[in-house]
């Protein structure tokens, strides 16, 4: 039970760095992205190149990672998500669009990385072991440490910070903020930039425990909305809370029915649309975004 | 025009495009009510399987069991529809999302659907007669089986978009931009908004389970990934790329989008960078989708109004 337990955290600080990085965009712009689950691949293959091709160290790797998807995300809502929110009048377009950059970036990264399952050395060797209670390697307590202090870091960075704050309040009411002063085309152009930094920082982290290939992209994303969808889109606490949840049930329910295999999944959707039925704003959401 | 190019499996091609835009303007209804619809791969794959463990197991035949899909998908949508209508915009993008892959879970785990083997070997749609006259031959004795499918696929596709065209310029068609409008308003003088969504997405839900039904029979398998996540956002895509705006621009987008992807196949390994890049520009260029261009707008909005 206690494995289970920590298998669930270990699981959740993954999937919680990756549903942050998808709801700020959401709360920020109010664009679904669906090519968050390609900006993750990309990440791991950026860090697999870097430590695991160039054999730098890995935190260097995680760096570079962190600084390419930022560029990318900052040159996508640049070019492509401004004028589409700025030219058109319905919500849907974003939408859209960025359902057409997933595509864009699933066929560069088959391009760039071609579509072989890659993974890199282990970041340290062993396995702890208390008890045989809990066994768990060195590498997964380091790389979930990692995700926690990454969600940490960027918690206070929102909440303490100059662009945190302005990004929170452009987040409750664009035209308030506005008003304000707050400059709203920079801080969407950063927001999105962390957003797919974060991304690139949990693809980056998992491509040393379970590596990765150009095909996961979209079973990434799906995995992100359902988090966001727990939680309540646009709400940080939220996707937190989702990322621990859906993590937490995986490790139980991978556990509990290891015979059925695909029965897991099945059942973690089919109760996401019972609660979504009964609080369709998710745990923490705000009625209709 | 195919005659002369000798390309036969242009036929194939334009089934495909005849059957994926029934399903694609099931998708359009429910932009129609205001709801962005991302769940159709999912009946379209109920759809399937419904014929095809019809057709299989019990014998029954093609020509009764594809409209059995149809209603199986639509009794389906009612009972999920009645929950997850309530929500709105993004939130209902991502639930009918999430429920095409349900629909492909289930299909791996439930014994009926035989799991990832899928079934194959799917007969051929036999002979439909009315008190002894023949009315459509068996198709397994037919000379040129694509030919069959493609006729009977186009005509199918007429008559959908045919009664589309009819639905939305009927008093339910009107409701329904009501609603896309406004709810909150529409209900207030009096349009019972929760029958109205669950009839559109019913409707929707029936084209989609039909047009995947015949899909089915024409490859003669079925496999949990028929239809997939990738397939539901193109039905979206399809919508989207034709117009929203236009009760024919799901059967222009499936045709643009299809037979853009099929000619690209040339390019190779560049094909999906220059189809992607092609449907980013196109989103950039033309938000309103293809049939906003000019040359179409004299025609089409008399058609609408």
């Amino acid at each position: 039970m206690e494995q289970v337990l920590t298998n669930g955290v270990y699981l959740g600080a993954q999937y919680a760095l990756i549903a942050l990085g998808l709801t700020l965009i959401f709360a920020l712009m109010n664009v679904l992205n669906f090519a968050h689950g390609q900006m993750y691949v990309l990440g791991g293959f950026v860090t697999y190149t870097v430590y695991g091709q160039f054999e730098m160290p890995f935190v260097v790797a995680i760096l570079a990672s962190a600084v390419t998807l930022a560029i990318v995300g900052a040159l996508v809502e640049k070019f492509l998500f401004r004028p589409v929110l700025k030219n058109s009048e319905r919500e849907e377009s974003s939408m859209l669009l960025a359902a057409g950059l997933a595509f864009f970036l699933d066929a560069v990264i088959l391009l760039l990385f071609g579509e072989k399952q890659r993974g890199v050395p282990k970041i340290i060797d062993g396995v702890m072991n208390w008890d045989f209670l809990i066994i768990i390697p060195y590498d997964r307590i380091l790389i979930g440490v990692l995700a926690i202090t990454f969600i940490v870091t960027f918690i206070l960075f929102m909440q303490y910070s100059k662009p945190g704050r302005a990004m929170r309040a452009l987040a409750q009411d664009k035209v308030a903020a506005q008003l304000m002063g707050v400059n709203v085309t920079r801080y969407s152009m950063l927001g999105f930039a962390l957003g797919a930094m974060l991304a690139g920082i949990a693809g980056g982290l998992l491509v040393s425990i379970v590596g990765v290939n150009s095909g996961i992209g979209g079973p990434i994303s799906i995995k992100a909305f359902m988090m966001v969808m727990i939680g309540g889109a646009g709400v940080i606490s939220g996707a937190i809370a989702g990322g621990f949840i859906l993590g937490m049930l995986e490790s139980i329910g991978l556990t509990v029915l290891v015979a059925y295999g695909d029965m897991t999944y099945l059942l973690i959707f089919v109760s996401l649309m019972i609660f979504l039925s009964i609080r369709p704003q998710g745990l923490m959401g705000k009625p209709w975004g | 025009m195919i005659e002369i190019s000798g390309r036969w499996d242009y036929y194939y091609t334009l089934t495909s495009v005849a059957l994926l835009s029934i399903a694609s303007s099931g998708v359009w209804l429910t932009f129609y009510i205001g709801r962005i619809n991302i769940g159709q791969g999912a009946y379209a794959l109920a759809g399937g399987y419904v014929v095809a463990i019809l057709v299989t197991k019990y014998d029954v035949s093609f020509w009764l069991s594809v409209p059995i899909a149809g209603l199986f998908c639509s009794f389906v949508s009612m009972l999920i529809g009645a929950s997850i209508l309530r929500l709105r915009g993004v939130y209902f993008a991502m639930i009918t999302l999430v429920l095409t892959e349900v629909a492909k879970l289930t299909a791996m785990s439930l014994p009926i659907t035989n799991g990832a083997k899928g079934i194959s070997s799917i007969a051929l749609p036999g002979e439909l007669s009315i008190f002894g006259i023949i009315i459509i031959p068996d198709f397994s004795t037919l000379a040129n089986v694509k030919l069959a499918f493609y006729y009977v696929a186009v005509i199918l596709m007429i008559f959908v978009f045919a009664g589309m065209y009819r639905l939305v310029n009927s008093r339910i068609g009107h409701l329904c931009r009501s609603l896309q409008q406004n709810e909150e308003l529409a209900s207030s003088i009096g349009v019972n908004i929760t029958i109205l969504r669950i009839i559109a997405y019913s409707i929707s839900s029936f084209l989609g389970g039909i047009g995947g039904a015949i899909f089915v029979s024409i490859s003669q398998s079925v496999y949990p990934t028929t239809f997939q996540v990738a397939d539901s956002i193109n039905f979206m895509l399809n919508v989207f790329v034709g117009g929203m705006g236009y009760v024919f621009g799901p059967m222009i987008g499936t045709l643009f989008i299809y037979f853009g992807w099929d000619l690209l196949f040339t390019t190779g390994k560049y094909q999906l960078l220059i189809y992607s890049s092609i449907i980013i520009a196109l989103i950039l260029v033309l938000p309103n989708g293809l049939l906003s261009l000019r040359i179409f707008n004299k025609s089409n909005k008399r058609e609408i109004k």
